[in-house]
């Protein structure tokens, strides 16, 4: 009865005085902790990562920034012993690196379809934007015609020869046609690749898995040394023409592939219904079939644009001046040349390459989180 | 039995349809449509390059393959002189394409690996490093990367006589412009023993390692196969070497005038192609692995832990063996990459199948059977490596009921 009449003294009365929370939880501390050094072995690939990155940056920063060469007229701006980047280079050449030998007083033009290609982009790149069909028409038939008058002068424009054309023009007017012709083609050969008939199946195969399996330069050089001779007497197609068709039908294979994944994901329920509301077949492709699966595959559209885009460097090698060309080209120049010329003109390429690149595959992964809604299968 | 008479009865039907709503009519038509306008597609291309052809005094066929072919070759696997055949120097060319690519998925595996790893570390530093990596190197064209290896950095490294190096003194290590300098493994007489040993001991490892797998089936117990293996691997060729009276020795490279000779050279060419082509390809590889170990549910984790593995044994036991299936057949798909991306060597210059085939070609003048062979070869190694892949992609496949 004793321990009854005993007050509880383990109970408090009052708060207990705050303390801070330890060093390992909060604060910068606790960060550094947390990510940096929460085991020994992280702490080594900590110490080792910044070692290298102690060792890299700063002097790729005096390169490119603190000893680099802004302006200058030739090249004895540019070798005074312990120069970094001579961007000089690049600033006299810009115009170069764009529009190749094209026409100062035509230049107008190639922005006019600069600018033509943007008014149709970007309403169809944001979803929320209506019209995408008509939008799509306007990028796959309109535009290209309008390009192609502005950019070789037809109608009583002044006609510019495409070996005059060059730098950043020739890159996006490859990557552009290629992906234009390729993405029709794409479709027929997929849906060929699926049908029933099976000698147009045959076709198909053979097709995809031949363009598949060559490298795209002997593509090119098929097309630039091998196609003429199959053309008969008198007829000839420049030698941009030609690329043309070797990255065309190059990149419809790889098309087709992607459109094929996206025909693939369609439950057979989708092509039963169609079938149930007696839709021919091109009807049921075009109205149920098709919106859906290229809806899915948007984002295996933009990657092989990108593949494509990074592929028309390689129209060098067969003798057309694409950005990359024009930017080796001049690195001969015997005005320009340097020790540091060569790694000026490829960073700046290089930087150029990554914009397009590096934006087309954050907007890829925008569309691949906005089409994940969660229905996978 | 309702349906199967509609069927039968829609199949009685077919009679009365006309030709051109019948779908069977209608597809063999259209396919012996298209096979007549390629077959005339074909005709009117080979009567034209015969025509062409025959104005322009080339005769088609593979008969210059037998010719001297009288270029020289920077870099060769097999016996070649400016004296040997074209066939020769195509084949000299395709050695070339297939070490380079050897070792490219060699390196740019092991690189791909380990980037991919890191972009999932919980290490900050490490994490935005190979984010950074994998970011830049496959948002630049992977010739632009080829040219700036080769013209930016390896060609503008100092000449030997500029690095400082004795005429005539040994040279254990140097990279200069004319390439990557290291001593050569000269084999005497008796050090083809140390070659048997290797092999023999690489063959009990393997007969070891079934054995150990088919005993710790039968019975639980394990066996240390791999300390095992590799210290045999160390021991017993070294032991045979110094019993066998060490029969090997290293060449040194020396430098003689302006010029570095004897010695292992790596050639500049080759360097630059394969920096490219192993960075390149492995921030895609990093890509894939990061994505395949992503696709292993947590709960795989979880379950791992809770039978009591260690976290080192939960990857390689659990995590890493389930990402195999997602990882692999991707990966077919970059080693392809890559030895297709090894033909732009012609643009820096190291002798490959594209680049001799391009210099046999403004030889000869054989346009269509030159390019047609490159491409049959680029063709059937596609399809050689999608073929293995295949078959070790189904050896790794999940078995399901």
């Amino acid at each position: 009865m004793d321990h009854n009449t005993k007050s509880i003294a383990y109970v408090r009365t009052q708060e207990s005085p705050k303390t801070p929370p330890p060093m390992a939880v909060g604060g910068v501390g606790g960060w550094l902790k947390e990510n940096l050094f929460a085991t020994p072995r992280d702490t080594v690939l900590t110490i080792l990562t910044f070692l290298f990155l102690i060792w890299i940056i700063p002097p790729v920063v005096d390169w490119a920034f603190i000893s680099a060469v802004w302006d200058g007229e030739s090249r004895e701006d540019c070798i005074v012993p312990g120069a970094g980047a001579c961007w000089a280079f690049v600033e006299a050449k810009f115009g170069q690196f764009m529009y190749g030998r094209y026409p100062l007083e035509e230049r107008w033009r190639v922005n006019l379809s600069g600018l033509l290609l943007i008014a149709g982009l970007v309403p169809i790149a944001i979803p929320s934007v209506p019209y995408k069909r008509e939008n799509a028409l306007y990028l796959l038939i309109v535009f290209p015609v309008l390009a192609f008058i502005l950019l070789t002068g037809q109608f009583g424009l002044q006609p510019v020869e495409t070996p005059l054309w060059g730098g950043l023009l020739v890159t996006l007017v490859v990557a552009i046609v290629g992906i234009v012709v390729s993405f029709p083609l794409g479709i027929l050969l997929a849906l060929g690749r699926r049908s029933d008939m099976p000698i147009v199946k045959m076709f198909c195969v053979i097709f995809i898995e031949f363009w598949r399996g060559v490298p795209l330069i002997t593509v090119l050089f098929m097309s630039s040394v091998m196609l003429p001779l199959f053309l008969p007497d008198g007829v000839s197609f420049d030698k941009l023409l030609r690329a043309l068709i070797g990255v065309a039908l190059f990149s419809s294979a790889y098309m087709a592939e992607v459109i094929r994944g996206g025909l693939q994901a369609i439950p057979k329920g989708q092509y039963e219904a169609a079938n149930a509301m007696a839709l021919t077949f091109w009807q049921g492709t075009r109205l149920v079939i098709m919106p859906q699966a290229l809806k899915m595959v948007i984002p295996g559209i933009v990657n092989t644009f990108i593949g494509l885009f990074k592929d028309t460097s390689l129209v060098l090698i067969i003798g057309l001046f694409d950005l990359l060309g024009i930017v080796q080209q001049n690195m001969t120049d015997p005005n320009w040349i340097s020790p540091q010329t060569p790694a000026t003109g490829f960073v700046f390429a290089a930087f150029v390459f990554f914009i397009f690149c590096f934006g087309m595959s954050r907007y890829s992964a925008y569309m691949e989180r906005r089409l994940d809604t969660g229905h996978k299968r | 039995m309702a349906h199967q008479e509609g069927v039968s009865a829609g199949a009685d039907d077919s009679g009365r349809v006309s030709f051109m709503n019948d779908p069977k009519a209608r597809g063999l038509v259209f396919q012996a449509l298209l096979i007549i306008a390629v077959m005339a597609m074909v005709y009117i291309g080979v009567s034209n390059a015969v025509n062409n052809l025959a104005r322009a005094g080339i005769a088609s066929g593979f008969d210059f393959f037998g010719e001297r072919a009288g270029f020289d070759i920077g870099q060769s696997f097999i016996p070649y002189t400016n004296d040997s055949t074209y066939l020769r120097a195509f084949f000299v060319g395709l050695g070339n394409t297939l070490v380079v690519a050897a070792i490219g998925i060699f390196f740019a595996t092991v690189i791909g690996f380990i980037v991919g790893l890191a972009r999932l570390s919980k290490n900050y530093l490490v994490q935005k490093f190979a984010t950074v990596y994998v970011e830049t190197l496959r948002n630049i064209p992977l010739l632009l990367q080829l040219l700036f290896w080769y013209k930016a950095v390896l060609s503008i490294l100092p000449s030997p006589r500029a690095m400082g190096l004795e005429p005539g003194a040994n040279v254990a290590f140097s990279l200069n412009n004319r390439g990557l300098y290291l001593p050569r493994i000269v084999p005497e007489a008796g050090s083809s023993f140390i070659l048997f040993t290797l092999i023999a001991v690489l063959i009990f490892w393997f007969v070891l390692g079934r054995w150990a797998r088919k005993r710790q089936m039968a019975t639980g117990q394990q066996f240390p196969v791999f300390l095992t293996g590799l210290g045999l691997l160390i021991v017993l060729p070294l032991l045979v070497f110094f019993v066998t009276g060490m029969p090997v020795s290293l060449e040194y490279a020396t430098l003689q005038g302006f010029n570095m000779v004897d010695g292992w050279v790596i050639q500049p060419e080759f360097m630059a192609l394969l920096l490219g082509l192993s960075l390149y390809t492995a921030s895609f590889i990093a890509e894939i692995v990061r994505a395949g170990i992503l696709a292993v549910s947590h709960g795989q984790t979880e379950a791992a832990y809770a039978l009591g593995l260690r976290p080192n044994l939960t990857s390689r036991l659990v995590i890493v063996p389930q990402a195999m299936r997602v990882i692999i057949p991707p990966l077919t798909s970059q080693f392809l990459n890559l030895t297709k991306n090894s033909s732009l060597a012609v643009a820096i210059g190291y002798p490959d199948l594209v680049s001799v085939t391009g210099t046999v070609l403004n030889q000869t003048g054989q346009a269509v059977e030159v390019i047609s062979i490159t491409m049959l070869v680029y063709l059937t190694l596609s399809l050689l490596t999608s073929a293995f892949m295949n078959w070790f992609n189904s050896s790794v496949a999940l078995v399901e009921r």
